[in-house]
């Protein structure tokens, strides 16, 4: 985005895309916001941080993405009294991330939604756990919250809750639905149940140590989070990370999209009541975690990617294990796309059900593989491969019914890919300029300093936000999932729908708690 | 269907025996045996996240794929604490679900087992007690059995249902 029309001077930022970081007031950030957004710019995230110790009040931050890659807007507040301007009229997915961000550091939206989200009566509502002077160590019972959802009234209307623990094998939160007989009506979402304090937990941490927590924000993107914390560490520290580093990084993060997009199809075939999908497809899954297992220790591949490179190199025998094994799983999952495309059952639920527009996509700032099936032809791959992306030619898989269905194609498109990825960059690790370290150390980790690792994981985009503090400390890391602007748009998919299509239409988004609660 | 028919014949039975080592096939016999000695019918397992990042739940989710195939053993994952013999926890135990995990605990009928399962649930994650979290299931309800691993396997879950199981068939 270019900011100088705004009479903004913008300072460069170190980060895995390119980036730029401009000090704004009240109202330049809402010009700001409104120009990235007239420029197709989304909002990827909304945080704050108590700079009360440096005596610069409390700093708030804006980062929107479009297509010259991410600027970060600052705003600096006084004290906490002081409000910010509400982004929510330009990009609806600053709500959460507004609320949040109060509940956590006290900070104020201005606007009329100020009701609680990562906050449930667990702590006193007056106490702010980041801001500086909170011990995370403090206890108190947890208590119970009063939460205001919006009723819909009208003769037959009915409310259904569900959760916060759910009928099966899920992570944690609330779904209010309002309804007049099966139709859905209206879903309102209450999340934040896993707010386990990562944030707060990530302070005080060693930035070559914080790579482990970074893992452990949504198990199921491991990779990606482990990537993007690597890359913003290696930002602050200067350090290039080893060709061959960033060639197993990409297969780690190929291994962990297939596994996942495998996975949810076969869940989708068996919330539609096709358990054969499920039965053929965790099979699948089951085989790619164990070679996951064999080849780096590890079935979900935690831990593998650490700042500076990697943890493990790859034994030559399984590099030519996951070249056969890609080819392999690729026929297989060709096969069932054949099976799962002719099955009239499953069609018939798959096919608009749950459907976002590409207009309503953009609008909401739907991001990653749902965004990409509402016409939102977006892939961090592609549109700023960074190494060894540069070198692969991704592929990018595009839908625009906006359905179960087109969720559904996107992802046996992508999970294809991936293993046309796995096979070539399993070929290009036999090539001799792949050998070599996989791993540096940093020769220093400067104090204050802003950076931003940014992967596109299978669900989407994941951005580490970190800043270091002396002695090679963490000041503040803020994790951003794509889930938190994601989760509101399945309150809009929903509507008309009938209940029991909503797992169906929830799974085929399958958005992160334990990501957005934090 | 014919391509669905042809496809379930091609792939066949990859139920465990096969692939896994020889440990799974012993522990998969014994928590059968176990299970009808100890209960005389199958084993329901409830299972509550209170708070995992899941990657926990992923591992449970594998238990029920063709290799591990742990209704073949007579075990089944319920919908509901009041059908289960047994809750399966996950998670630090965040402040937020602390009051419904122990709700679920007791809405669960006696006599009941508790399974905690990963780092965090047994008090060992990277997530301590603090502002958030209570730190380990053991804070709020009675555990049972712990099994460690960050997540833990599906073959180290399912040993640890049946330390569970043998525990519960212990005398005293």
């Amino acid at each position: 985005m270019n900011v100088a029309p705004l009479g903004l001077a913008a300072a460069p930022l170190a980060a895995g895309v390119p980036a730029q970081r401009a000090q704004v007031s009240s109202g330049q950030l809402l010009t700001a916001c409104r120009l990235a957004w007239e420029e197709d710019g989304r909002l990827v995230a909304l945080w704050g941080s108590d700079e009360t110790d440096r005596q610069r009040g409390f700093c708030v931050r804006v980062a929107v993405e479009d297509r010259d890659g991410l600027t970060v807007l600052e705003h600096t507040l006084p004290d906490a009294d002081a409000r910010y301007p509400d982004l929510t009229p330009i990009f609806p997915a600053a709500n959460r991330m507004q609320r949040a961000t109060y509940d956590l550091l006290g900070i104020a939206a201005e606007g009329d939604d100020q009701r609680p989200w990562a906050w449930m009566a667990s702590w006193p509502i007056d106490r702010f756990p980041l801001q500086r002077g909170f011990d995370a160590t403090s206890q108190w019972e947890p208590g119970q919250e009063e939460y205001e959802f919006v009723k819909v009234e009208g003769d037959g209307v009915h409310e259904i809750p569900v959760g916060p623990v759910h009928a099966g094998i899920i992570e944690p939160g609330h779904f209010r639905f309002q309804v007049v007989g099966e139709k859905v009506l209206r879903l309102e979402e209450r999340l934040c149940y896993t707010h386990k304090g990562i944030e707060k937990r990530f302070e005080g941490l060693q930035l070559l140590e914080g790579g482990r927590l970074a893992g452990r924000v949504s198990g199921d993107s491991t990779v990606a989070y482990a990537w993007a914390y690597a890359q913003a560490v290696e930002c602050i520290a200067g350090l290039v990370p080893p060709r061959r580093a960033t060639w197993l990084r990409a297969l780690c993060l190929e291994r962990e999209r297939l596994a996942n997009h495998v996975g949810d199809l076969g869940a989708l075939g068996n919330d539609a009541g096709f358990a054969f999908g499920l039965a053929q497809f965790s099979r699948l899954r089951e085989d790619v975690q164990r070679m996951n297992a064999r080849a780096f220790g590890h079935r979900m591949l935690m831990d593998v990617v650490v700042p500076g490179g990697v943890a493990h190199d790859l034994a030559l025998e399984h590099v030519n294990e996951m070249h056969d094994e890609a080819d392999r799983i690729a026929r297989q999952v060709a096969a069932l796309r054949g099976i799962y495309d002719e099955h009239a059952g499953l069609q018939d639920r798959f096919r608009n059900c749950g459907r976002v527009t590409p207009e309503l996509a953009t609008k909401l700032g739907l991001v990653g593989l749902a965004g990409r099936a509402s016409g939102q032809a977006r892939d961090l791959r592609c549109d700023f491969p960074s190494a060894p992306y540069d070198a692969l030619n991704v592929r990018m898989a595009v839908a625009t019914s906006g359905d179960v269905a087109a969720r559904v194609d996107v992802r046996f498109d992508e999970a294809l890919e991936s293993t046309r990825l796995i096979a070539a960059i399993t070929a290009a690790l036999l090539d001799p300029d792949a050998a070599g370290d996989i791993r540096l150390a940093p020769r220093e980790l400067p104090s204050d300093r802003l950076a931003l690792g940014y992967i596109e994981g299978w669900r989407g985009p994941v951005l580490v936000a970190l800043e270091s503090g002396p002695d090679g400390t963490i000041r503040r890391c803020r994790p951003q999932d794509p889930s938190w602007v994601s989760w509101p748009v399945i309150e809009h998919a929903v509507i008309g729908n009938i209940v029991p299509d909503f797992p169906l239409i929830n799974k085929s988004f399958n958005l992160s708690y334990s990501g957005q609660d934090l | 269907m014919y391509q669905t028919l042809r496809q379930i014949a091609r792939i066949g039975i990859r139920t465990e025996a096969a692939p896994a080592p020889a440990a799974d096939d012993v522990v998969a016999k014994r928590l059968q045996q176990e299970i009808l000695r100890t209960l005389g019918r199958a084993l329901a397992i409830r299972h509550v996240d209170a708070g995992s990042c899941n990657a926990c739940e992923l591992e449970a989710h594998a238990l029920m794929n063709p290799y591990y195939n742990i209704e073949g053993l007579g075990i089944r994952f319920v919908a509901s604490p009041r059908h289960a013999d047994a809750l399966l926890v996950t998670g630090p135990v965040t402040r937020h679900m602390a009051i419904a995990l122990r709700r679920t605990y007791d809405a669960t009928p006696e006599p009941k087992l508790v399974i905690a399962a990963g780092e965090c649930a047994c008090g060992r994650g990277i997530f301590d007690a603090n502002y958030a979290a209570m730190g380990a299931v053991d804070k709020v309800i009675p555990v049972d059995v712990v099994i460690p691993g960050c997540p833990p396997s599906p073959t180290a879950l399912l040993q640890g249902i049946l330390a569970a199981i043998t525990a519960a068939a212990a005398p005293g």
